[in-house]
């Protein structure tokens, strides 16, 4: 066999690289069945980024569905209340650019806020329990509504379909327990540079001289 | 003699303690008002059972635990509560949050005290009970409840107990005064830790810039079992871990507690609380503040009822305001500003420090990082302040956790060496909460996911269901219909409705055509 086959070494060739296409063929079906991912996992992990508010800004009917969407290539500049920061975020999972935040889905939220009913207002609709995305809103038909201020993600949704407008959005307050030291302030922080040019010296010099005489 | 060991870094700052020294302890008395915010400590705050015009006891319980990591409040002096409501407290932000006002009647009468019979034979875990009921908290300055620390953990034996009489802060003497004048409470209440904890070694760490002290514990102690260890003084030997890598030579490691290598370290100020609440009776109504700085005229310690207003110490001690900038409550490396004079003395405010501005001058304008490499020489924690600091201003939060950003104790040693003037604990102290913001952010993210899942399952499941309910009527409808006809053409209802009223109108047909 072996002889017969030195005989016609562009034949032999040929059979070594079937025998190899048929080994790791049957090795990568094997891993194929034997390994596969349940789900998609590249959504999955956009999903984990995403900040499930599940407000629909972005055109999709919750966090989940435009997780897939940009799988499948949408836009990742579409989530006002994951940021700027979110974008970033998502850019260095992707690795693409980061792109500004799309103004067309709303601006990103300066505080995060909750939703309020008005309790003696509300005639017990039950829209907005229909309209909660996470179940925050409690309360039964022709009773009195309240939402589970801890459950809230301050999606707005409740807001629209209420007709008595008898929810408000408000901003959550700052207690001991949320609030932290700030990082100092741009013009508190050093230059990046080390001045050697005389000007900045001087420069430095008088702004200290101020400083001095406005503590004095 | 037990052998000391050293820390890295560490810095040698003036120490200014002499000042607030000269005089013994003395009583702050009772102001028009007491002040006492229900969250003194850290952990939950407790939780207000008075109401507005009721008069307490001293002594008596006015807010009560919430939870184990929470301690009770107790009122300091007979009185009546006047509001319960929302008052600017001594914290960093400047913010209110809620207090008991109480309106002290001059009488000071005292409920019955309570104390722990025969402790020393107690069952621990009855006496952590009472240490926490008696409202003790960390007296430090981090406050944490210190019967969640005397609590057992499962396969953590205790080895060592250390009382920390560092007090390394510069101007602070509150525990130094103590030691002096009451180290019979100190050791008293260190040997019912001790007791509590399955009887460890106990140490008992002081520095060695406290000779009045060492002589007057040493002297309290012969014969206890407590072993008082002097060793050089250096800013910040009084951190937890710090004290411990000097007394035992061993550190903890990163992320861990000192409970993980079988070290529990309590405050002097937390070992006399312990001897009052066990041995008196009296719950955890005052503490020792050292007041002082070049603008009182009168610096020394006060017993303080807590919740007393700051104004009142300042009137005590002589303050003048035209040439102090700012109220410092805690030392000159810790300590922070509080804007409100009103604010109260709480349960881990050692220090009130006023200073001039001379004495403690406005940071100038920070410099660029010149890469000196000062701040990882002083470093106590074997950080590398000048990474974190690039790290902080880029919002680099992946490589902050990964330099250790969070075994910073924020002690301020590379703040006070840096040639830069560049506030670099501002900047570490920013970005943990930053992280700590994002993480807690992530949570709520993924509890906000799971309830927004399992909101769609059950409206997919209702869906399903709805639509089982109608396919299985419809079902039902066709199987009744098929029988029917199967059975008999007759029985058919409109059919035979149909007839009758044919049968109806052919009989009036009849009759009309018959008339």
């Amino acid at each position: 066999m072996l002889a017969w086959l030195e005989q016609f070494p562009l034949l032999a060739a040929g059979l070594a690289m079937l025998g190899l296409g048929g080994v790791f063929g049957a090795l990568l079906g094997f891993a194929a069945v034997r390994f596969r991912s349940e789900g998609n996992p590249i959504a999955d992990q956009i999903n984990a980024l995403l900040p499930q508010t599940q407000c629909g800004q972005c055109g999709y009917p919750g966090c989940r569905p435009y997780a897939e969407a940009i799988v499948n290539g949408e836009a990742i500049n579409k989530c006002p209340p994951g940021g700027e920061a979110g974008i970033q975020a998502l850019a260095d999972l992707l690795d693409v650019e980061p792109i500004p935040l799309d103004d067309e889905h709303g601006e990103e939220a300066v505080a995060k806020t909750v939703a309020y009913i008005r309790e003696d207002e509300c005639i017990g609709c039950t829209k907005c329990i229909q309209a909660c995305p996470v179940d925050a809103i409690l309360g039964a038909a022709k009773q009195m509504h309240t939402v589970i201020a801890s459950e809230c993600t301050g999606c707005d949704l409740c807001v629209e379909p209420c007709p008595v407008d008898c929810i408000d959005m408000l901003p959550v307050e700052t207690t001991l327990r949320s609030w932290h030291w700030p990082l100092p302030p741009a013009d508190r922080s050093p230059a990046d540079i080390i001045a050697s040019d005389c000007d900045v010296n001087q420069a430095v010099a008088t702004s200290h001289s101020q400083d001095r005489d406005q503590a004095a | 003699m037990r052998r000391i060991h050293d820390f890295h870094g560490g810095i040698h700052p003036a120490e200014h303690k002499s000042d607030s020294m000269a005089q013994p302890i003395q009583p702050a008395g009772v102001p028009d008002v007491l002040v006492l915010p229900t969250g003194q400590h850290i952990g939950n705050s407790a939780l207000p059972t008075v109401a507005p015009g009721q008069r307490v006891l001293g002594g008596e319980e006015i807010a009560e635990a919430d939870g184990a990591l929470s301690v009770p409040c107790h009122a300091p002096t007979s009185g009546t509560v006047l509001a319960v409501e929302d008052r600017p407290v001594p914290h960093p932000s400047g913010l209110s949050a809620l207090c008991i006002v109480l309106q002290p009647d001059g009488r000071d009468e005292w409920a019955e005290p309570r104390p722990f019979a025969n402790p020393m034979n107690a069952d621990p875990l009855l006496l952590t009970q009472h240490i926490q009921q008696a409202g003790i908290a960390g007296m430090g300055g981090a406050g944490f409840p210190t019967a969640v620390k005397l609590s057992p953990r499962p396969g953590k034996p205790i080895q060592t107990l250390i009382i920390n009489g560092t007090e390394c802060e510069p101007y602070i003497t509150a525990d130094d005064s103590l030691m002096r004048e009451r180290a019979a409470a100190v050791i008293s209440g260190s040997l019912i830790l001790a007791h509590v904890l399955g009887n460890p070694t106990v140490l008992l760490g002081i520095e060695d810039n406290k000779p009045e002290a060492i002589a007057a514990l040493k002297d309290a102690a012969t014969g206890s079992g407590v072993e008082i260890v002097v060793f050089p003084t250096k800013y910040p030997s009084g951190g937890e871990k710090q004290l411990i890598e000097i007394l035992l030579g061993a550190q903890v490691p990163s992320g861990a507690l000192p409970a993980d290598i079988g070290v529990v370290c309590q405050n002097v100020g937390t070992a006399a609380a312990v001897h009052h609440a066990v041995v008196n009776g009296r719950p955890l109504v005052s503490r020792i503040t050292t007041v002082t700085g070049e603008a009182v005229s009168r610096p020394g310690n006060y017993e303080v009822l807590l919740g007393t207003p700051i104004r009142h110490l300042l009137a005590l001690a002589g303050y003048d305001a035209s040439v102090n900038q700012r109220l410092v409550m805690g030392g000159p490396m810790m300590g922070f500003t509080v804007s409100d004079p009103d604010c109260p003395i709480i349960k881990t405010s050692n220090c009130l420090l006023l200073p001039t501005e001379a004495e403690l001058p406005t940071p100038p304008p920070p410099q660029a990082c010149i890469r000196c490499g000062l701040c990882a020489e002083a470093c106590p924690a074997s950080l590398l302040p000048q990474q974190l600091f690039w790290y902080s201003r880029g919002r680099d939060h992946e490589r902050l956790e990964a330099h250790n950003l969070f075994d910073c104790i924020e002690c301020g040693a590379c703040a006070y060496v840096c040639p830069s003037h560049i506030p670099l604990v501002q900047y570490y102290r920013a970005s943990k909460a930053e992280i700590i913001a994002q993480r807690q952010d992530a949570e709520r993210a993924e509890h906000a996911r799971q309830r927004f899942e399992a909101r769609q399952e059950r409206i997919e499941r209702q869906a399903r269901e709805k639509a089982e309910r109608r396919e299985a009527r419809k079902r039902a409808a066709e199987a009744k219909a098929t029988a029917a006809t199967g059975d008999d053409k007759d029985s058919d209802p409109i059919q035979a409705a149909i007839e009758r009223a044919q049968a109806r109108k052919a009989a009036l047909a009849d009759a009309g055509s018959k008339d």
